[in-house]
């Protein structure tokens, strides 16, 4: 993966400082501080109306900040329109000029700079989004996976500081959605522009972003690398909106060394210090979390053969439905209900099935601990509707 | 097409074909079912007058004697020398008035389709408001509007934009009422609503995100009007001027109430004819020669505005 902002200092980041924006009483973005470095491909991800795409058009010039500045590199754009930024924009439903062939609608940002012989930049940048052929027909005959390459080309070839995708794969079937996603990434990296990604699909934003800032409620939740915010979320918005995870409520008894012991129903849990995010002095309330594919499932009679030093809790399965590569088991434990287990298909033990009483557990290393006094279902309703 | 000639190889059983004709024969019939009111109101009222008309056109006769089917096509050219000069004004008169009609009609739908926000409702029923008034009193009103004394001669009297319109001869002296201008005034007032609505709606048709990637790809807003607005309310522009141009070439109320026997349009000839000369087959003629020119006319115009290529 192409990751450049170990290296510091860039002349084409682009820098939020403060950058807000609110429509009357209701405030779409809470000002936010944000650098996007150069040559990253960065995702803002959220639900609907968390703010992602007001964010993106401000930085486009479409939508005015009412508060803060966009800079790109050394150059402040906030008050410029956006006409004259080095910014383009691939919209949500394309915006493809109707009137327009799919030539005239790629040349159409380097005409309006006033340069003249644009066949051969139009020509090879048909030929990096795969369109040579198409180019004298209209968008309407394009499918809808031509027209989004289209659009991606006819803002790529003004050689933007930054192009920003506003939920570009939106409009497409899964199976097309993949197969851009892994193009889109492979432009990115070919062309080696940053990249600004508005999306509601957390899969599409792991796959695709370096760095991924999870907005919610017009602030960003968390910022980070997929697998940073995957393995170690800061809220539960992020942990449940990341995948799914299982929360116990703990309570912090004592530490030992580099890590935090923890009571839940009469056992014992243990984290590690660097991965909580949620009090750490005697009795304070942790949400301790942990993701269904690092627990290991056995019956309660080989209790006895898990290892030293692993967390464990007890319970008895609710459910269980077979997924091909995995199985996903529902289990029921005085900690927590509910609890969600995936399992690979490697040796089945078949007396994993709904009532057996088992025994959950897992290395602490995969423990994460937030701060209990938010609410545990956060971000869980919004998968599920965007899931449709 | 393609697909019905390459539908199914040879017919399946033959026991199974005559139960599955007989709805699809049904199925076959209803669009012509359905279509026999329209045209039946088409023949009685659109095609029988036709040839009725195209019969009064060649009949000679008196309406004393009664009138023959002569096949006396000299009617034509005689009604065309005489009356040539009506037919050049209105054609004239209805092309100011649609110029006109679209100079204040795309800035104002722009207005609407665009701008307005929450006004958009009010402004479409202002736009509309006047046809609740008969189209005699409308233009009786711009009688009283361009009177001899009225604030508007007054006004531009002052201005002396009189002495420029007068040397241009569409007005006469300080007159308004009674002169070319005043015809062009009532047609361009009466077919507005005409010119607005449908470059309203091609105009609203267009998808604000257009603007915005226009302008996300260095257009600034001038060029995008040029290159995006523009091209797309074509279909707009076409049968908007279309809607205006046809009814004003053919009107002679406006020429009637607003204007003087020196204004006088085409209409106004093809109804003296019919309804104080009797001349039936010089108005038929004429009627028959201002449809074929307009016909003309406006294929040309769709030809070379090209609007079969538009979306």
């Amino acid at each position: 993966m192409k990751t450049t902002h170990d290296t510091a200092a860039h002349g084409g980041d682009v820098r939020l400082t403060g950058l807000g924006k609110t429509y009357g009483s209701f405030t779409a973005v809470h000002p936010l501080d944000l650098t996007v470095p150069e040559g990253s491909f960065f995702a803002l991800l959220g639900a609907s109306g968390c703010g992602k795409t007001t964010t993106l058009r401000m930085i486009a010039g479409l939508e005015e900040p009412t508060a803060g500045t966009v800079r790109l590199g050394d150059q402040d754009v906030t008050a410029l329109p956006p006409y004259k930024r080095p910014v383009n924009t691939v919209f949500q439903s394309y915006a493809l000029f109707p009137h327009l062939d799919i030539f005239e609608n790629v040349a159409f940002g380097l005409r309006r700079r006033g340069i003249r012989s644009v066949k051969k930049q139009v020509g090879e940048m048909l030929e990096l989004v795969q369109l040579g052929e198409q180019a004298h027909k209209k968008p309407h005959q394009l499918s809808g996976g031509q027209q989004q390459r289209v659009a991606v080309a006819r803002a790529l070839i003004n050689h933007p500081k930054v192009l920003l995708l506003d939920e570009p794969l939106g409009a497409l079937d899964l199976k097309l959605r993949r197969q851009m996603q892994l193009e889109l990434k492979r432009i990115q990296t070919e062309v080696g522009i940053t990249f600004v990604h508005v999306t509601h699909d957390q899969e599409e934003a792991m796959t695709m972003a370096d760095t991924v800032a999870v907005m919610n409620g017009g602030r960003v939740e968390q910022l980070g690398p997929p697998s940073e915010l995957y393995e170690n979320p800061r809220t539960t918005f992020v942990a449940n909106f990341l995948g799914t995870s299982n929360f116990i409520e703990a309570d912090v008894d004592t530490r030992s060394g580099d890590d935090i012991v923890l009571k839940a129903g009469g056992g014992k849990l243990v984290l590690p210090s660097a991965r909580n995010s949620g009090p750490t002095a005697a009795g304070g309330k942790v949400l301790l979390g942990v993701r269904p594919e690092k627990i290991s499932l056995v019956p309660a009679d080989d209790a006895g053969r898990i290892p030293e030093g692993r967390n464990r809790i007890t319970g008895r399965i609710s459910d269980s439905s077979y997924l091909g590569v995995s199985t996903q088991f529902v289990v029921d434990s005085p900690v927590c209900t509910a609890f969600e287990v995936y399992v690979q298909n490697i040796d089945r033990d078949h007396r994993l099935a709904p009532g057996a009483e088992v025994v959950l557990h897992w290395d602490p290393a995969h423990t994460f601990g937030l701060d209990a006094a938010q609410d545990a279902d956060a971000g869980v309703e919004t998968v599920g509707e965007e899931a449709v | 097409m393609a697909t019905v000639t390459q539908s199914p190889p040879p017919a399946p059983a033959p026991a199974q074909a005559p139960r599955a004709k007989p709805p699809r024969k049904r199925g076959r019939r209803t669009p012509y079912l359905l279509l026999l009111p329209g045209l039946l109101w088409l023949f009685v009222f659109f095609a029988l007058p036709v040839i009725y008309q195209a019969s009064t056109s060649v009949q000679t006769g008196s309406l004393e004697d009664g009138y023959e089917v002569t096949w006396h096509f000299a009617t034509y050219w005689d009604a065309l020398s005489a009356y040539w000069p009506q037919f050049v004004r209105s054609v004239l008169y209805a092309a100011s008035a649609t110029v006109l009609c679209l100079v204040l009609g795309y800035p104002l739908a722009y207005l609407i389709a665009f701008r307005a926000g929450r006004w958009r409702n009010l402004i479409m029923i202002l736009v509309i408001a006047p046809f609740f008034a008969s189209f005699l009193i409308r233009t009786l009103a711009w009688k009283t509007i361009l009177a001899d004394s009225g604030p508007v001669v007054e006004i531009l009297n002052a201005l002396h934009v009189l002495d420029v319109t007068s040397w241009l001869g569409w007005t006469a002296g300080d007159r308004v009422l009674a002169t070319p201008l005043a015809v062009v005034c009532g047609l361009t007032y009466n077919f507005l609503p005409f010119m607005v609505l449908p470059l309203y709606t091609s105009l609203e048709r267009i998808d604000p995100r257009l603007h915005e990637a226009a302008n996300d790809l260095y257009a600034r807003p001038s060029t995008t009007f040029r290159r995006v607005t523009l091209p797309l309310s074509m279909p707009g522009v076409v049968s908007g001027t279309l809607l205006t141009f046809i009814p004003a070439t053919g009107d002679y109320i406006n020429a009637d109430l607003l204007g003087s026997t020196d204004t006088r349009m085409i209409g106004n000839v093809i109804q003296t004819q019919f309804l104080r000369i009797l001349d039936y087959p010089t108005a038929a003629a004429l009627s028959f020669i201002l449809m074929a020119a307009i016909l003309f006319a406006v294929t040309v115009y769709i030809r070379k505005s090209g609007t079969e290529d538009l979306v």
